[in-house]
């Protein structure tokens, strides 16, 4: 034993405290909370008598049953994976580019300001901001169109499924494109300047350095950025709100937008609501189960599966040794 | 050096430039609408949507504004308590938390710092519903507190600050204080938080920012028009009142990005790096 007996253990969990008690409360109280209350008939404005249903799983059934919350989850994808994909294949490039020494672009910094900015104005500004620009029939993007002669006679984004989705997919690519390039830079600057000296020595040009080493090694970052994205854009609420309230025709519900109508509009069905986001959760905690499977350092898993294996053939060896003696 | 080993033409930096360019004009552009708009007459607006230089229509649509149900006095006051506050509590519990975790040794620490890590993956939606009815039912509703409070449990600064604490902090020096005779707190308070000042300015900048344009949750629990705070009051311009006051509605969006955009070109270096920073796991 020490000479000072004591141990400063104790502190550890005090200072931890307030954490502890701040999560208990007002999150995981309202987590299991929302599970109950989507077992119970729940609903109008304030609910009296609340009992847990008969049929178990009977707000899960409604929910699943509803096609508008089929439809919801499939705009909220569409329009995910519409604002995903160029945003992160537009980062990447421009991550690239602004970390390739011997381009020697000029104004990075500048231009890092700049992509970055949307990402830190006000959703619901920016929503109702893109809402003014693509007004009709006189907007200012409209007006540029004509000038510009692109169309003849203004055309209205709102109205149309599909143009409302790209509009809602476009602002999301905008305001998040230049967060994820300075997360991809930061991942392909804490790579290992001497692996891109081997791939040099090795003659590599700048593409087949993107491709074999930058690709490769930004593995992490690239699934931090999936999750982070996804659990994000499975939860997407401003933009969409705001901008068509989920219009036309519901074309942009999303997932969340259903889950608020539900709860705190028409009828207060606060069972629904809460089953559907349960059934958000799991589908989240699906995906990102998936991802991260996917994205596994496959080298790592096979060496791991290789340990294994040798160990158990090593445990038979010395079993049957053991057994022959 | 070889030519071909670069593999740069000078006319494909040519076209980067011009892709940098044109992304730097699209990120501009919508503002720099917006800007103009604001001090334009409706009028104006009808006839050509956009415009380079602005006119003098400021004060009349600030008026056609003002008099209606936007008020972007009140909505940044309370825009300013809550974000104010979640974000000194945000701070301080979760520099106390990572204290916790890096500078004592007690059972349960490991598994609790896994607990953080899994914390930060559960999204908002599985909160919403029983947040929002156990709110209602102690009366809080139309109140801070409940946008205020959970803030000390935030998850993600806490794993931020445990990176940053891990190497800057240095054991001994907390030794040497308890030596002298400090209490535990004391050191925290008077040691520990000035050598975190450079990580507590960087997730201080996020947490108000990202509790100041929060929409979901102050639009679930605030329902009075005085309680209202920048982003719901936002939504307030889409309604039928504002309907053909173009100018006062783009002046009105500028009003609540202009306390942004202050504070992004003064401080974007140390966001930024935040960002970068942030990004940087393990």
């Amino acid at each position: 034993m020490k000479k000072k007996g004591f141990s400063y253990a104790k502190w550890g969990y005090i200072f931890a405290a307030p954490f502890i008690i701040a999560f208990a409360l007002f999150m995981l109280y309202p987590v299991i909370y929302t599970l109950i209350i989507g077992f119970t008939d729940m609903k109008g404005m304030s609910p009296s008598s609340v009992h847990i249903l008969d049929d178990l799983f009977g707000n899960f059934k409604d929910v699943l049953s509803d096609p508008l919350f089929k439809k919801s989850l499939a705009n909220t994808f569409i329009m995910w994976m519409l604002n995903f994909i160029p945003q992160i294949v537009l980062a990447l490039v421009l991550a690239a580019w602004f970390t390739n020494e011997r381009m020697k672009l000029r104004g990075k910094g500048f231009f890092k300001v700049v992509f970055y900015m949307p990402n830190i104005i006000t959703a619901a500004t920016v929503a109702m901001l893109f809402y003014s620009l693509f007004s009709y029939p006189k907007g200012p993007f409209n007006d540029i169109l004509l000038s510009l002669g692109v169309i003849d006679t203004p055309y209205n984004f709102a109205v149309d499924a599909n143009a409302a989705r790209l509009t809602v997919a476009f602002i999301q690519f905008w305001m998040w494109y230049g967060y994820t390039m300075i997360v991809l830079i930061s991942g392909i600057l804490g790579i290992s300047p001497d692996i891109f000296e081997a791939a040099d020595i090795d003659g590599a040009n700048g593409f087949q350095k993107f491709i074999y080493v930058t690709l490769p090694n930004l593995k992490t970052i690239m699934l931090f950025t999936l999750v982070t994205s996804m659990i994000g854009g499975l939860q997407m609420f401003d933009i969409p709100k705001l901008y068509l309230d989920g219009g036309p025709n519901d074309a942009t519900r999303t997932a969340q937008i259903y889950i608020y109508k539900k709860a705190f509009s028409g009828a207060y069905m606060y069972n629904s609501a809460a089953a559907a986001s349960m059934i958000m959760f799991l589908i989240i905690a699906v995906f990102a189960g998936v991802i991260f499977f996917m994205l596994r350092d496959k080298d790592e898993a096979a060496m791991h599966k290789q340990i294994r294996q040798q160990e158990k053939a090593y445990k038979a060896k010395l079993k049957a040794q053991k057994e022959g003696k | 050096m070889k030519k071909g080993r670069t593999g740069q033409s000078p006319i494909g930096v040519a076209l980067i430039y011009v892709l940098c360019i044109l992304l730097t004009l699209l990120s501009i552009f919508p503002f720099w609408v917006m800007l103009m708009n604001a001090t334009r007459s409706t009028y104006e607006i009808q006839g050509h949507a956009v415009a380079l230089l602005p006119s003098k229509y400021l004060m009349n649509n600030l008026s056609i504004l003002l008099g209606k149900a936007f008020n972007p006095v009140r909505g940044f006051m309370n825009s300013m308590i809550v974000s104010t506050c979640a974000t000194l509590l945000a701070v301080y519990f979760s520099t106390l938390t990572a204290y916790a975790i890096v500078i004592y040794d007690w059972k349960l620490k490991r598994a609790f710092f896994t607990f953080i890590m899994a914390v930060m993956m559960i999204p908002q939606t599985v909160v919403t519903i029983g947040f929002y009815q156990m709110i209602y039912k102690v009366g809080l509703t139309n109140n801070f507190l409940p946008l205020i409070l959970p803030s000390i449990a935030a998850s993600s600064t806490v794993f931020f600050m445990k990176q940053y604490m891990e190497p800057a902090l240095s054991k001994e020096i907390i030794q040497s204080a308890r030596i002298d005779g400090a209490g535990e707190f004391y050191t925290f308070n008077r040691i520990a938080l000035p050598i975190m000042k450079p990580a507590i300015a960087t997730q201080g900048i996020f947490c108000f920012v990202n509790t100041w344009n929060a929409l979901f949750m102050p639009m679930v629990l605030l329902t009075k028009k005085e309680m209202y705070t920048m982003p719901i009051m936002v939504s307030l311009l889409r309604g039928d009142i504002y309907r053909t006051e173009y100018g006062s509605i783009y002046l009105g969006l500028t009003l609540t990005v202009l306390p942004l955009f202050i504070v992004y070109f003064l401080l974007s270096k140390y966001i930024i790096a935040g960002v970068a920073l942030g990004s940087v796991k393990g």
